[in-house]
């Protein structure tokens, strides 16, 4: 391709994007005066036919309750659960709590420390000020929401005064759970009505999307819960045995298609036998994909309305990794365009990262964190809790 | 939402042209705005205070150029910066003296380790030599499975002696392939380990372990290119607990800027030797740091948008349809429009994809908004249109404009906005194919630009005819143009692409283009 036709190619776009931003705003600026909207129009218009599935795809099999004896033998316990007799008895989440809490007291010393550090100062000037706006900014806060914190609480110590290094606490505690939302609502919704709960889990490669359901797959057995996993990302290589071996440990059936097969035939295989089975959750995990990849997007998008034929997609979690920066917000809103997300997963939880990006994300897209991943013991995972969350931050860990 | 360096920089110097030196006040307000961008460019805090010292240092010597204004001088400064950091010392890949030569891979869990063995491997036998996979991840389940998996892809050998999945010493294993390797004649080892976070002491020390047992001539440490602040934290742990000898950065293909490969540069001194971006085993590529530079920057990275647009658009289609706007070969249609749009749509979002043109910064509210079910309404009503219609769209009258709408489910309204739309702005691209338009970026002496970069000239021009209008050149631009004739400069159809990335740098739109755009939101 020479340097005309690039040039000429680049005109091209450009006059696209011209016809298309004019049009756009151009149409919603009819919209809005007729202010009548065509919702139905629309949702008509995109609501493409999902492309046939394979029902009787013979990829698709479902290994039988019995296979954890055997696989048993490849994958040893961990050092925590060592007298089990034949699957592992998954921790309840109350103790859970308890331990992770401690662990995420201990993993965020840097930033409770400073804080507390600088809320502690008799005099508090501009240079105090700069540091704490940088403690903030490390943890990926994002440029927005620490201006904010940072002036809503100048304003609120030089009207109240910083005498007491506890009642600075109190308001720095305060502004920052006010900053983590506890108001959202933060309950997993797994409850089985006529058909099974279905969660999918989504997200971008690597950030522990499989690790995620296993874990999930765990608390929900704890709960006592019926569950069944559904290996839908067909991708990776090896991503359904790591799945099954999850899923073995703790007795969960696994339904899995061949690598390559297309991952809403297995999806909606895995729903159909969880109705089958009348199992109370379906665990779906879906291949981890970039969202700038507009046919792996459309193919979630497929995935979903698949299994949307047969039972409604009660959850779906957007897991994002605690070391993801500001690209997260990006990910997160054009996963919510794709497939309408309802929940976060923040997961390593345990390093030196904050995972501060989820608090744009929750105030932009209104989606809360419900789940934190902590570690890579097999239970820890634990519900996110704002308050909780905060007090564990500001928790120096060093009584 | 957030500007570009660019557009925030322009912003600030609103109305300071034809200063001779910046003032201190400027200087200041510009580290501010370069401050912020980096930041949201997920450039470690320390890294850019650092670097704005620097850069405010630079900028208070710099005598102002005649041919740039302030902003883009300013860009200009912190673009070399940026490359120097970046490229300050790429080099290849060491070779033992005596084979096999051992490459040990290490990270964060997810950064893309094994998936980069694959691809290492894949790239090290494209160059003639025989690597050995080594899975010494004995950690996640089956991710000894899956290197076996790539390495099949890959068409490597893998030395797997142990199940994994927890099971196995993976310093025995780093250890027994060096022999393996020397026995069967392997003369490169490429050894993939768990991932580790960098607080865990317990696996960085049998990292080092790994390291000690295998006494690895590079030792890579792979990262994420979404990575936020907590890169400084991560590659000083991994280079006091491993030690590395250079970085690969991984899934550059999502919009992530990217400035961890900024932060960790700097802060290790180590190079950036190979960017893997796509999920298969080919995509992987030596570091360019003057890309990640603007990309980090937000420039509208160009170079990304060209290569997306050749792997996507038919050349063959678009060829006709460039011909058609500059007006040989026929009228620029609908049907035209239409197909280029399809093209376009494959490469990705198209808030994306206009949000990649530099330039678009002040356009960022609408673009954001595009949303992709309007997109299909146009494509809606195209497709209600019949072939002569779309070839000649000024047929269409009021009756058919009726059709069309039913056609396709709008007003009529929408059919004749789109129909105008689309002749202003095929208007607009064919006075700027042929350059009739003032103050086109490039022509010095309009526009406000005082003479931006000439280079932009063989856009639309390709060299055709290099003089255009005379009236609008002056003695800069006609120095500069018989040097950037296609054909000369670039060797025929080979491209530059660092002539290309600083034309396309200073690439902006057109204030027609930008006052048509501005009044539509």
């Amino acid at each position: 391709m020479d340097l005309t036709t690039l040039w000429l190619l680049i005109g091209g776009i450009l006059l696209a994007s011209l016809v298309v931003v004019g049009f756009v705003a151009g149409s919603r600026r009819a919209a809005l005066r007729r202010g009548t909207r065509t919702p139905e129009l629309e949702r008509d218009r995109t609501g493409t036919p999902a492309a046939p599935y394979a029902t009787e795809d013979e990829h698709v099999r479902v290994d039988d309750r019995e296979a954890p004896t055997t696989d048993r033998a490849l994958a040893p316990q961990p050092e925590v659960e060592l007298a089990e007799p034949l699957l592992e008895h998954p921790e309840p989440p109350q103790t859970r709590l308890v331990r992770l809490r401690q662990r995420l007291a201990g993993s965020n010393t840097a930033l409770s420390r400073g804080l507390l550090a600088l809320i502690a100062r008799d005099r508090i000037d501009e240079e105090t000020w700069e540091d704490f706006e940088d403690i903030l900014l490390t943890s990926d806060l994002g440029v927005g929401p620490t201006t904010e914190l940072v002036a809503a609480l100048r304003a609120r110590l030089r009207v109240e005064g910083v005498g007491d290094p506890g009642a600075a606490r109190s308001v720095l505690r305060e502004e920052l759970v006010k900053l983590v939302d506890p108001t959202l609502d933060r309950s997993l919704n797994t409850a089985r009505t006529d058909t099974p709960a279905v969660v999918m889990v989504v997200g971008v490669n690597g950030t522990g999307k499989t690790t995620t359901v296993g874990k999930l797959a765990r608390v929900l057995v704890a709960e006592d819960r019926d569950v069944l996993l559904g290996a839908a990302d067909t991708f990776r290589a090896a991503a359904s045995e790591q799945l099954q071996t999850w899923g073995s440990r703790v007795g969960v059936p696994t339904v899995r298609g061949a690598e390559g097969a297309d991952p809403a035939s297995v999806a909606f295989e895995a729903v159909r036998t969880g109705i089958e089975a009348e199992v109370d959750v379906v665990l779906i995990d879906t291949a981890g994909r970039l969202h700038t990849k507009t046919g792996l997007m459309d193919e979630l998008g497929k995935v979903k309305r698949v299994i949307e034929r047969q039972a409604p997609v009660s959850e779906v979690l957007l897991v994002l990794d605690a070391t993801t920066g500001q690209n997260g917000l990006t990910q997160a809103r054009i996963f919510s365009e794709v497939v309408n997300v309802t929940g976060i997963v923040l997961t390593k939880l345990d390093g030196s990262a904050k995972g501060g990006i989820v608090v744009q994300v929750q105030r932009e897209l209104g989606v809360p964190v419900k789940l934190v991943g902590l570690g890579e013991g097999v239970d820890d995972l634990a519900p996110f809790d704002a308050e909780m969350f905060v007090d564990a931050l500001l928790d120096t860990g060093g009584r | 939402m957030f500007d570009t360096l660019q557009d925030r920089l322009a912003a600030t110097f609103k109305g300071l042209r034809g200063k001779g030196r910046l003032s201190d006040a400027d200087i200041d307000a510009t580290a501010r705005e370069i401050r912020i961008a980096l930041l949201e460019a997920d450039v470690a805090l320390v890294v850019v205070k650092e670097f704005v010292a620097s850069v405010k240092e630079r900028a208070r010597a710099a005598e102002l150029s005649g041919a740039l204004n302030p902003g883009q001088q300013i860009i200009k400064i912190v673009n070399d910066e940026l490359v120097t950091i970046l490229g300050g010392e790429t080099r290849l890949l060491r070779y033992a003296k005596r084979p096999p030569t051992v490459i040990m891979l290490a990270g964060l869990q997810g950064s893309g380790k094994t998936t980069l063995a694959g691809k290492l491997a894949r790239w090290m036998k494209e160059q003639g030599h025989s690597p050995l996979l080594v899975a010494a991840d004995l950690q996640r389940p089956n991710a000894v499975n899956q290197l076996q998996i790539v390495g099949n892809r890959a068409g490597v050998h893998v030395y797997a002696p142990e199940p994994g999945n927890g099971v196995g010493d993976p310093i025995a294993v780093a250890r027994g392939s060096i022999g393996e390797a020397a026995r069967k004649l392997y003369d490169v080892v490429i050894v993939d380990t768990a991932g580790r976070l960098g607080v865990d002491a317990d696996l960085m020390q049998q990292a080092a372990d790994i390291r000690d047992a295998v006494n690895p001539d590079e030792v890579l440490f792979v990262v994420d290119a979404m990575i936020g602040q907590d890169a400084v934290n991560t590659a000083q742990a991994f280079a006091d607990g491993v030690g590395f000898d250079g970085v690969v950065l991984t899934k550059l293909d999502g919009d992530a800027r990217g400035g961890a490969a900024l932060s960790i540069a700097r802060i290790t001194g180590r190079p950036i030797m190979f960017a893997s971006n796509g999920e298969q085993l080919k995509d992987f590529d030596v570091f360019h740091p003057d890309r990640m530079a603007s990309r980090i920057l937000g420039m509208g990275d160009m170079l990304t948008l060209i290569e997306q647009a050749e792997k996507t658009f038919d050349a063959e289609q678009s060829a006709k349809a460039a011909a058609k706007l500059t007006g040989q070969g026929g009228e620029f249609g609908l049907a035209d429009f239409l197909s280029q749009m399809q093209m376009v749509r494959k490469m990705g979002p198209l808030s994306k994809i206009f949000g990649m043109l530099p330039g678009m910064g002040e356009m960022k509210e609408q673009i954001n908004n595009i949303d992709e079910r309007e997109v299909d309404r146009i494509e809606a009503i195209i497709h209600s249109m019949t072939p002569k219609e779309r070839d000649n769209p000024k047929i269409i009258d009021g009756s058919r404009r009726a059709r069309i709408a039913k056609g396709a489910g709008v007003e009529v309204a929408e059919v004749n906005s789109l129909v105008t739309r689309f002749f202003d702005a095929r208007k607009m691209m064919e006075s700027m194919a042929s350059g009739r338009m003032p103050g086109m970026p490039g022509l010095p002496g309009t526009g406000g630009g005082k003479g931006r970069q000439p280079k932009q000239q063989p856009k639309k021009k390709g060299g055709r005819k290099v003089s255009g209008n005379p009236a609008k050149r002056n003695a800069p631009a006609q120095a500069q143009a018989p040097a950037i004739d296609p054909a000369a400069a670039f060797g025929g159809s080979q491209l530059d692409p660092n002539e290309l990335e600083k034309a396309m740098g200073d690439f902006q739109l057109p204030p027609e283009l930008r006052k048509m755009l501005g009044n539509q939101g």
